[in-house]
């Protein structure tokens, strides 16, 4: 069967030099021959204890570095980013209504009440009253900020999303209201997830594949019961015995 | 209840007045304030002169309120012109860093190295005396710092999340620098335009003082304090009325700085 993918990666590696204009450091390589791909409507796991390159590699997917070697391709025409920590990725000067039209506005929507609407269904779909439009990002709670943050990236209509640590910095009861919403957006608008996180029990409720770094390298992949129960790896048997 | 800022009102209020009387010098004064013999010279402050007079007879009131209101134009074109440079230089080495960053801030630590009345001596020197090349001369002193303060704003937020995710958006660089960094260096740059206005009072009234100033008729604060040093015995109060109207201008404009400072750390 050929499946439809929105992401591919084909033996990236990717390093880099610490020095300044003058000095030229020794290259550090952060990812080594890393491959994987991301098929229509499935929620990836990255998963991968703290400088392993997961943050690295998100990047190179977003286009921000440039591999050493290999290549990205995206199936899915611009990939959207919600990032771990909902206020800094929220501009503090602007109002909700701002920050979530600033995406339309730069793609040149010139209506204003084209774009009020659109703001009024995102709003809607990530389950936030009205009453936040007006409010400043420091007046939020850090589940609204979050749900902000995804509106952000979905009013946009992406068909990919990378997802980074985006429910670490939230409390446990958040943290579970905001994984149903990924879900749910899931299956209503039809959106593919790479998932990073370094919590092995939030990635089993919401992932379908996973795959485990370490330092750099894929060390294990599959489906992600296959990894709970069967894990092959020893890094991914520790990572399991950690959470229980 | 938020705390009230008193530094911000007391500031505002006490500019507020200034900039009243000054805007009121602008349209009438008691005297016309270059006319001579209006009463008898080095005349005590008085109901009819309530500052006294000069050595010419010339309403001493008159004066200050026009010196007053040429002092505050020079400052407050010096500051923008500073600003609006240094912040533009500051935005673009901040923002982009890399070779030109390192350059433009090498020079900028050169043309600092100078001191300042130095630098607007040269380009008085150049261009000539009078109102407009003081204020050209003493906008191009304050670029440097100006600069240097808006590089290391810009540059703290060149790479925080909410400006990568305009840029994942497809913003251009003129679009984040203006609209998604610039509001937010704000709580920075605005006590760094009242020092700098402050800054700005002080080195004009040096520059009139020493003489490369603004020329007659034209009066301001620098050049009448210059004026009053000659007649310290006959006229002290002409010194002190001009010396007090300085401080009382700058103080002001401090106290609204020290307040935005204030908010700014609060954190709005």
């Amino acid at each position: 069967m050929e499946e439809e993918l929105v992401l591919e990666v084909q033996n990236v590696s990717c390093g880099y030099r610490d020095g300044g204009v003058f000095s030229r450091g020794e290259v550090q390589e952060v990812l080594h021959d890393v491959s994987f791909n991301v098929r229509r409507g499935e929620i990836m796991g990255l998963v991968g204890e703290s400088g392993t390159g997961k943050s690295t590699l998100a990047k190179l997917i977003l286009g921000m570095v440039k591999p050493t070697s290999g290549k990205v391709i995206n199936y899915s025409r611009r990939p959207q980013m919600i990032f771990q920590d909902p206020f800094s990725s929220l501009n503090p000067a602007f109002t909700v209504k701002r920050i979530m039209e600033e995406p339309l506005k730069i793609q040149g929507v010139k209506n204003r009440q084209e774009r009020e609407d659109r703001v009024m269904e995102m709003l809607r779909l990530v389950e936030l009253p009205e009453e936040c439009l007006r409010a400043k990002p420091y007046e939020l709670s850090g589940g609204q900020r979050q749900r902000v943050s995804i509106a952000v990236a979905l009013i946009q209509k992406p068909k990919f999303i990378i997802a980074d640590e985006p429910v670490s910095a939230l409390d446990v009861t958040i943290q579970a209201q905001i994984l149903k919403l990924l879900k749910k957006l899931r299956r209503e608008l039809d959106l593919s997830f790479l998932f990073i996180s370094h919590d092995l029990n939030v990635v089993y409720q919401l992932c379908d594949r996973v795959i485990v770094m370490k330092d750099g390298q894929i060390v294990e992949r599959g489906d992600v019961e296959r990894i709970y129960d069967n894990p092959q790896h020893e890094y991914t048997k520790q990572l399991l015995a950690a959470v229980e | 209840m938020k705390k009230r800022n008193w530094y911000l009102i007391f500031g505002s209020v006490l500019a507020g007045i200034v900039a009243a009387f000054i805007v009121m010098g602008f349209i009438w004064t008691p005297y016309d304030p270059t006319e001579m013999m209006t009463g008898p010279k080095f005349d005590a402050p008085s109901l009819e002169h309530i500052m006294g007079t000069d050595n010419f007879g010339r309403d001493i009131f008159s004066r200050i309120l026009q010196g007053a209101g040429s002092t505050a134009l020079i400052a407050l074109s010096t500051v923008l012109i500073g600003a609006a440079a240094g912040i533009f230089v500051g935005a673009v080495t901040g923002y982009f860093g890399g070779i030109v960053d390192e350059a433009l801030m090498r020079f900028n630590d050169a043309l600092t190295a100078f001191p300042s009345v130095l630098v607007a001596l040269v380009v008085v020197g150049v261009l000539g005396g009078g109102k407009y090349n003081v204020i050209l001369a003493l906008g191009i002193v304050f670029i440097p710092s100006f600069a240097r303060v808006s590089r290391t704003a810009f540059a703290a937020l060149r790479n925080v999340n909410y400006v990568k995710s305009v840029r994942l958006m497809g913003a251009n660089p003129a679009r984040i620098i203006c609209m998604h960094i610039l509001p937010n260096t704000m709580s920075v740059l605005l006590p760094a335009i009242t020092i700098g206005f402050n800054n700005a009072v002080l080195a004009e009234a040096s520059m009139s003082y020493l003489g490369i100033g603004v020329k007659p008729p034209d009066a301001s604060l620098g050049y009448m304090l210059s004026e009053a040093q000659g007649m310290l015995s006959l006229a002290p109060w002409y010194a002190l009325w001009t010396g007090g109207v300085i401080v009382v201008m700058i103080f002001a404009v401090g106290l609204i700085g020290e307040g935005l400072q204030r908010r700014g750390k609060e954190g709005l």
